[in-house]
């Protein structure tokens, strides 16, 4: 228990791109938000200077296509959720300028379908957490506008279930990842109207098991990335008062590997990149001593949404 | 990425055999991705990238591969069978992959894919998901293709419900089926009613069944969330109304009319007794509602009076975010001329007599209302009241306070909304349902309590459902005092101790409670009622009567619609983090909300829809001791798209800039303070003050030194 290692972590996670072992290959497709979840974090505890900016913001373009969409790696196809984390990292180096974000929109809108819902790709998977990416990444490069918003945030709110909660589809289980995505595409578009805050809060803050960790829908095991969901989604509805803070922080503490770095999803589970950006995500989110603020919806430090939205600060 | 055990770094013989996997790996996807761009769709290249998919099954790219050369196939065969073949190998590849990784997003979708093309059998797919499911019963995935081939089937609902009862059964914590059994029943509803309201037949049904699991397990909190829904489908709230007006039903104001300054002051009944207030306007007009809606305007609310002019009225929701909200306001502007002073003319207002206001959900808000209020109009020269604060500020302190003596004689309102639906829409036959519904699960609960005495479920539900039994028989009349606010109240208490974790959630509730049980019945009200001693010159030397609800420890707001009459208030010395739901008060001029946890400037975004507000005390609250914001995206800025407030955090070249400076520009710019009290907040420093007085240009006095 005790403190959060941010050495050992930054070692770690500029550990992780030099891998070849088998469980890194096995992700390989999803580098780009592998990238975008250790960079942030890098960022949170400070450390960003470490990395070399142009070498990474060189190869986030060579995964662009010409649809305007990015991929996961450089090869692989294009996809939202890849474009989402393409410029998250190009918003968290101010990077911005390097893209044509015209053509990254359009690509995005030619993803929403009929009903507001968002495809992942050509190949039409439907999922809010597409909704997510598209009224995300659109917003941050200012242009929420080019989609039809109103149908976007209205087949989201037809996915609100029995509890409160939001699944993938229409009819789908209330899950914290999903309900992420959905309450903070509506809070993103101006429209938490649609989050029952009361039942949605209740629901949230009764996933804090005995251990203190938070798992992700009931009856399931505690897991540290649903620090960031479940938390993120509190704190945008304004009650995360509702749970022990003190003890998530505990575990999420003890789901660190003091010796070589990294957060597991829990105690004495092997880490990875995934599972340490979350831990740290929400012991930011917990206010932890040192790490800077992170932004609950756009999952970006706070001073990177600030500079996006209220312009550069002296 | 999940439940792997950590290894140590001293296995080397498994580190050998890893990296040889990894290897072979690597050149299955080197082969692949050249295949994939050369656009190679042999026999051979499909195979290994099956192979690929069987090892890695989350490799997006791949499953679009295999799209690509199904696509290439369709466009040259055209042999029904033949076609049928190659995706039935399709649907193989899947269940490969799928038994490597029940939750691979890509399979599941490739076979959604195939399946639409329409040449496979539906019914194996029901075969393969009972399998799955059998292995695991929770997993989200299967249940939502699931849904999807019940879809395309066109299976009845019936059969679907049927579906989760076996699943149910074999297993009362399986929260999946329930929620999909929510779903179903929902959908089957709808059809049959259109989507209000369920009959008692179905519910009793479900009822019997969630007893079931209750009884098998008091801690499984699966049939508690079922239970809960099912309560909230028929008993409180009793269907959306209004629930509370400015001026309220069959109230009188008497006004005083300047014809020089076109002020109106008006005189009018309150629980206070009566009170004034100075309008320079008009007269307000406050609707407020249980639930948010829009589509108030001037042809679904009818404002009739002889009084009135003919132009139409503009109606404006008080939320944070455009066009939903539970309070609505206008402003009734009074003719100059042609009415006779002295004489009473009454208003009469019909809500929802068309169709036109509709709920969240989308349907139309069906409960019309009737109600009226009466004006006597006279016309003055001259009449001072309630200030400018030119002399000396407000004084917030608890020592310029006495008790208010009520004259019992004068019998003050008590406030009420009165028996006032147009249509009669309260169903008897719906109330002796609910009232039913409620004993017999309030009965449930204490059988539960009796085997398991600390069942935090238990205690929770009863409390929920002994306040829906208080909520119930308040019927559309008086609101009556409730029956059972003690024993809630000791059950929240009993909840803290047992779930500690939750403390703060159940002493939201506990606040809630409070402010319910204070604001049901004037005897309860008026131990609330001050007087203040006249200092500060809003009152000019008069006294003015505030409501004071300060140390109560409440830390959450609640009931207001039983305030809108409120134009001072104290809730100071409490534990808000929030003052949500505020922004109802309309006629609210003073504030004291000092020694609370408001932790950042944008908790205060309720205040900027109230017009009227001229004194603020924030002092001595957590403004600037935090790092996260979490009323961030709660109130219109260029966060969240709101294009109104664009304009507003603009800055002028010369402005410093400050981390919260778009915090403060939210929370106060066109806010006409007078007067604000901010000492003790860590964010109060010289800047942060400059930065109030250039957004507040109508401040007088800033923690009681005058600004000029």
């Amino acid at each position: 228990m005790g403190e959060l290692e941010i050495e050992k972590h930054t070692q770690f996670i500029m550990s992780v791109e030099k891998k070849k072992d088998f469980d890194s290959m096995v992700m390989e497709h999803l580098r780009m938000s592998g990238a975008y979840w250790g960079l942030t974090t890098l960022d949170l505890m400070g450390k960003l200077d470490a990395v070399n900016r142009e070498e990474v913001v060189s190869w986030v373009l060579q995964c662009q296509h010409d649809c305007g969409g990015f991929s996961g790696n450089v090869g692989h196809d294009p996809h939202i959720l890849y474009t989402l984390s393409a410029i998250q990292i190009l918003a968290l180096l101010d990077k911005l300028d390097t893209i044509d974000a015209d053509k990254i929109s359009a690509y995005i809108v030619g993803l929403q379908q009929e009903d507001g819902s968002f495809a992942g790709d050509e190949w039409g998977e439907i999922d809010t957490r597409f909704s997510y990416c598209a009224v995300c990444c659109l917003s941050i490069l200012h242009r929420l506008d080019k989609i039809d918003v109103g149908k976007a945030i209205s087949y989201v709110a037809s996915c609100k279930n029995f509890d409160g909660g939001f699944g993938c589809t229409p009819g789908g289980e209330s899950h914290a990842g999903q309900i992420f995505c959905c309450v903070s595409a509506f809070a993103i578009s101006g429209a938490l109207t649609h989050v029952d805050r009361d039942l949605l809060g209740w629901w949230l803050c009764e996933r804090q098991v005995k251990s203190g960790g938070l798992n992700g829908r009931p009856e399931k095991l505690a897991d540290v990335c649903y620090s960031w969901w479940v938390l993120s989604s509190l704190t945008i509805i304004e009650r995360v008062h509702w749970i022990d803070k003190e003890k998530l922080k505990t575990f999420i503490l003890d789901c660190q590997d003091k010796e070589h770095g990294g957060i597991s999803d829990r105690p004495d589970d092997a880490v990875d990149v995934f599972h340490t950006f979350f831990g740290i995500a929400g012991l930011s989110l917990l206010e932890y001593p040192g790490l800077k603020p992170i932004d609950p919806a756009y999952a970006l430090p706070v001073h990177v949404v600030d500079r996006l939205f209220f312009g550069q600060p002296h | 990425m999940h439940g792997r055990p950590r290894k140590s770094s001293s296995d080397g013989g498994s580190q050998e055999k890893d990296m040889a996997k990894a290897a072979g790996l690597q050149s299955l996807q080197t082969q692949f991705f050249k295949n994939h761009h050369e656009k190679i769709y042999t026999k051979e290249a499909l195979q290994l990238n099956a192979k690929l998919l069987e090892i890695n099954p989350d490799i997006y790219t791949a499953w679009n591969y295999r799209k690509l050369a199904i696509k290439q196939l369709l466009e040259s065969e055209s042999e029904s069978a033949s076609i049928k073949q190659s995706l039935d190998e399709e649907l193989r590849v899947v269940e490969r992959a799928l038994k490597r990784n029940l939750t691979s997003y890509g399979a599941w979708h490739h076979r959604k894919w195939v399946i639409n093309m329409g040449y496979s059998s539906l019914d194996h797919e029901f075969q393969l998901l009972d399998q799955l499911l059998k292995a695991d019963s929770r997993n989200f995935n299967a249940w939502n293709y699931r849904r999807f081939v019940a879809d395309m089937k066109k299976s009845r609902d019936e059969d679907e419900l049927k579906f989760t009862t076996k699943k149910i059964n074999e297993n009362f914590s399986n929260y999946s089926a329930w929620h999909n059994r929510s779903a179903i029943l929902s959908h089957m509803l709808k059809n049959k009613y259109g989507g209000i309201s369920a009959k008692e037949q179905e519910m009793t049904e479900e009822y019997e069944l969630v007893r079931q699991a209750l009884f098998t397990d008091t801690e499984d909190q699966s049939g508690w969330f079922y239970h809960l829904w099912l309560l909230g489908q028929k008993i409180a709230p009793i269907g959306p109304k209004l629930e509370m007006s400015w001026p309220c039903n069959g109230s009188q104001l008497v006004i005083d009319f300047n014809e020089q300054s076109h002020a109106y002051v008006s005189d009018f009944d309150t629980p206070f007794g009566t009170d004034h207030c100075m309008f320079s306007e008009g007269i307000p007009l406050v609707l407020h509602f249980s639930e948010p809606v829009k589509g108030v305007n001037a042809s679904t609310v009818s404002v009739n009076s002889l009084l009135l002019q003919s132009e139409s009225l503009v109606w404006r929701p008080i939320s944070p975010h455009g066009l939903q909200a539970k309070t609505w306001v206008t402003l009734l502007k009074l003719p100059s001329t042609n009415f006779r002073a002295g004489e009473t003319y009454t208003v009469q207002i019909r809500v929802a007599d068309t169709l036109g206001i509709i709920l969240l959900n989308g349907y139309n808000f069906a409960c019309p209302t009737a109600l009226n209020f009466s004006l006597d109009i006279h016309t003055m020269t001259i009449r001072s009241t309630g200030g400018n604060f030119e002399t000396v500020p407000l004084a917030w302190e608890g020592e310029n306070f006495s008790p208010l003596a009520i004259d019992e004689n004068k019998f003050p309102i008590e406030l009420h909304l009165g028996n006032l639906s147009i249509d009669g829409s309260e169903n008897q036959e719906n109330t002796r349902w609910q009232q039913e519904t409620l004993d017999r699960e309030i009965k449930v609960c204490r059988e539960l309590l009796e085997i398991e005495m600390d069942s935090k479920w238990a205690k929770l539900t009863l409390a929920r459902l002994l306040i829906g039994q208080d909520m119930l028989s308040d019927g559309s009349i008086l609101r009556s005092k409730r029956k059972h606010t003690d024993e809630v109240l000791q059950l929240f208490n009993d909840l803290i101790e047992i779930d500690p974790s939750h403390a703060e959630y159940y002493k939201d509730q506990f606040s809630l409670i409070l402010l319910d049980k204070v604001s049901s019945g004037k005897q309860n009200l008026q131990e609330y009622f001050w007087d203040s001693k006249g200092t500060g010159s809003l009152s000019n030397g008069e006294r003015n009567k505030w409501l004071r609800l300060h140390g109560l420890s409440l830390s959450r707001l609640g009931c207001l619609d039983q305030l809108l009459w409120v134009q001072r208030l104290d809730i100071s010395h409490n534990r808000l983090r929030s003052i949500d739901g505020l922004e109802a008060l309309q006629l609210l001029g003073c504030l004291n909300l000092s020694h609370n946890l408001l932790a950042n400037f944008t908790a205060l975004g309720p205040l900027r829809q109230i017009k009227t507000l001229r004194a603020l005390n924030i002092a001595d609250n957590k403004i600037g001791a935090h790092t996260v914001n979490s009323t961030r995206f709660s109130f219109p800025s260029a966060l969240n798209n709101s294009s109104i407030s664009n304009a507003d955090t603009t800055r002028d070249a010369d402005e410093e800039i400050l981390e919260i400076s778009w915090e403060i520009t939210i929370a106060f710019k066109g806010l006409h303070l007078r007067q604000l009290d901010i000492a003790g907040n860590p964010a109060n420093d010289e800047k942060c003050r400059r930065l109030l007085m250039k957004t507040l240009p109508s401040l007088k006095w800033l923690d009681g030194t005058s600004v000029n």
